[in-house]
């Protein structure tokens, strides 16, 4: 393990009950980089995710954030850096976009429940700081027309960017994102393409990217995992993966 | 909803977005309402301050409920053996340990948000149905302890004590039209309290828990402090509502309700009004209370056209009345008149537009 590592995933093994989701699956995320996780349907990537930020607790292997940090069962991801976006969108859906971001300041803020009520003094100060940090971002992603529109009443495709928003305001080392261009169309996919590629070289966010569609993560990873009925059957730049006999095989079963 | 503002209203920092009042008719409301409220025992009858001074402290319990429920999405059914608490809390420190009622009263609000603790910590475990079946333990447990432990401080099987009333200087509260200001003053407190927490760090992990506690607890949310701040906060709250009603009842006990009729009762003001609205307490409490001021009206006038059947008339109405308007808006409007307060709102900002 070197120290540019960020995460370090060692021989995984996740089961429900007989059922086995990931089998002894390992690879390391260097720091800075777009790592991207592919794979058909039901191969393990969500588990995978729900695995490193600390949602699962696998029952073998180990999950070392920043060389030290076990992440296993651990529900400390967030502190240590750690966000992401849901498959299926975990937005609180009656809260505004703004204040979707604003919840996710909740650990680099210091006010307790009294400062709260009486809002006055520093918690005023506070809360301003991080609406500044929470606009900018806001900017970032374009969604400034709707930063006060509850995000139930969102589209799908601004939705996502919604949640990618609320992750990015943890100010995360590591970001972990769920297929963040399923369901969209194409113009949408670009768009999404691009802040991606925008948090990765502007913010210097690393960045674990599952998704289903190959040729798409072709494009923007650094380096691939392929995962297929929980075992990891690839590992490299998206060169070699586009080659790779065990990859096409996996994928050919299918029909994207 | 997209929150509407009439064009060439602005802010020019983000504290003044986070205020409450920015426009003129703003302040001229607030204003209004304020000066309403405070010369009400003025210009309204007994009758009204009465009422006005039941809607008043109810409110404070049902807000307490909001943070609860509205809020954090916790479902209890025992608010109201919480206000049992603060209601013997305040009149217990008065009576024995000699304490002004002023400084009685938020020492019943922690009592209440003590006890409200404990039970919290046994209903964290269970979610949804099963917690409002786990609250209905404090509302079990409590105004049974009442009637048979303590009697000599509790009152026993007469389900009652005596409760003095508060003394200010040489200002006596003996008259609903002094001690409605009480109830008011409280009110306002928590109101400006309870709108600062929903617009803060508090207020949002509490509804991040509500829509998405995974979300909530994967972006750093402690579910387990901050479901027990929302336990302690909503005792506290009833605790107030208890005392105020105790010392304004003169009496504190399970003959005076509590029961777990009364819980259900705030929880279908807090549907009525609107469920995690800093307006749905107001609006959901004023509602049913004049619901039930008709329902006894329409019951008097059958029991009189129908002697014999006088004795079920008088009663029957307030819960036929209840039912039906919270089944009404579980169907039409199950996010309360608050939400249809925005709504006309909106409508009147688009105007001639809305439609
Ligand atoms: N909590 C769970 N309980 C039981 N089975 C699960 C659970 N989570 C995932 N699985 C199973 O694990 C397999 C992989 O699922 P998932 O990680 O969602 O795949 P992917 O994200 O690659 O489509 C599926 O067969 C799924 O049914
Ligand atoms: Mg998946």
């Amino acid at each position: 393990m070197t120290s540019e590592n960020i995460l370090q995933v060692e021989d995984v093994t996740l089961s429900f009950g007989g059922t086995t989701v990931l089998d002894r699956v390992g690879f390391d995320v260097r720091a800075g980089e777009i790592r991207a996780i592919i794979g058909p349907n039901g191969a393990g990537k969500t588990s995978m995710l729900n695995c490193i930020s600390g949602f699962y607790r696998p029952q073998g292997g180990r999950l070392l954030f920043g060389g030290e940090h076990d992440l296993a069962g651990g529900k400390r991801a967030a502190q240590l850096g750690i966000a992401r976006t849901f498959q299926n969108i975990g937005l609180y859906n009656y809260l505004s976009a703004l204040d979707n971001l604003m919840a996710a300041r909740h650990i680099h803020m210091r006010q307790n429940m009294l400062a709260s009520a009486l809002f006055w003094g520093y918690a005023r100060k506070e809360e301003a700081r991080h609406r500044a940090v929470v606009e900018e971002l806001i900017d970032f992603l374009e969604i400034a027309h709707i930063r006060k529109t509850m995000v139930g009443a969102l589209p799908y495709g601004l939705r996502k960017r919604v949640e990618l928003g609320r992750a990015l305001a943890l100010e995360p080392k590591l970001l972990l994102l769920d297929e963040p261009m399923a369901g969209m169309n194409a113009e949408e996919k670009e768009d999404m393409a691009r802040f991606i590629l925008d948090i990765h070289t502007r913010r210097g966010v690393t960045i674990v990217l599952v998704e289903h569609d190959m040729t798409l993560v072709m494009d923007i990873a650094d380096r691939i995992v392929v995962l297929d009925f929980g075992t990891k059957i690839a590992d490299g730049v998206p060169d070699a993966i586009r080659q790779d006999p065990e990859v096409i095989r996996a994928y050919l079963g299918q029909a994207s | 909803m997209a929150m509407l503002r009439p064009a060439g209203d602005f802010d020019r920092s983000y504290e003044q977005d986070m205020a409450l009042l920015r426009q003129p008719w703003h302040y001229w409301l607030l204003g209004f309402s304020l000066l309403a409220a405070f010369t009400l025992p003025l210009w309204g009858d007994a009758y009204l301050v009465a009422t006005a001074n039941q809607i008043a402290y109810t409110i404070i319990a049902v807000q307490g409920l909001n943070i609860l429920t509205g809020y954090t999405g916790q479902i209890s059914l025992s608010q109201a053996a919480f206000m049992l608490v603060g209601g013997y809390a305040s009149a217990l420190l008065v009576i024995h340990a000699g304490l002004s009622f002023f400084v009685a009263l938020p020492l019943a609000a922690l009592a209440a948000g003590a006890i409200g603790l404990i039970f919290g910590l046994t209903s964290l475990r269970v979610k949804g149905f099963y917690l409002a079946f786990a609250t209905l333990a404090a509302q079990f447990i409590i105004p049974w302890l009442s009637r048979h432990t303590f009697k000599e401080y509790l009152g026993g099987a007469n389900g009652a004590i005596e409760v003095p009333l508060p003394q200010l200087g040489t200002v006596n509260f003996g008259e609903v039209s002094s001690y409605f200001y009480i109830s008011l003053v409280v009110l306002l407190i928590t109101t400006a309290l309870l709108f600062n927490i929903s617009r803060t760090r508090l207020g949002r992990a509490f509804v991040s828990i509500r829509d998405n506690d995974l979300a909530a607890e994967l972006l750093g949310v402690n579910l387990f402090t901050y479901k027990l701040r929302a336990f302690f906060i909503a005792a506290m709250l009833a605790g107030l509502a208890g005392a105020i009603k105790a010392h304004s009842q003169r009496g504190v006990g399970t003959e005076f309700g509590y029961s777990l009729n009364e819980s259900i009762l705030y929880l279908g003001m807090l549907v009525i009004g609107g469920l995690g609205t800093n307006l749905g307490p107001f609006l959901g409490v004023a509602f049913i209370v004049l619901l039930e001021d008709l329902s006894d009206l329409l019951g008097g006038v059958l029991a009189a056209a129908f002697p014999e059947l006088s004795g079920q008339l008088l009663t029957s109405f307030r819960p036929i009345f209840f039912g039906l308007a919270l089944m009404l808006f579980l169907i039409y409007e199950p996010r309360g008149l608050a939400h249809r307060w925005q709504l006309l709102r909106a409508g009147w900002r688009l105007r001639p537009f809305a439609r």
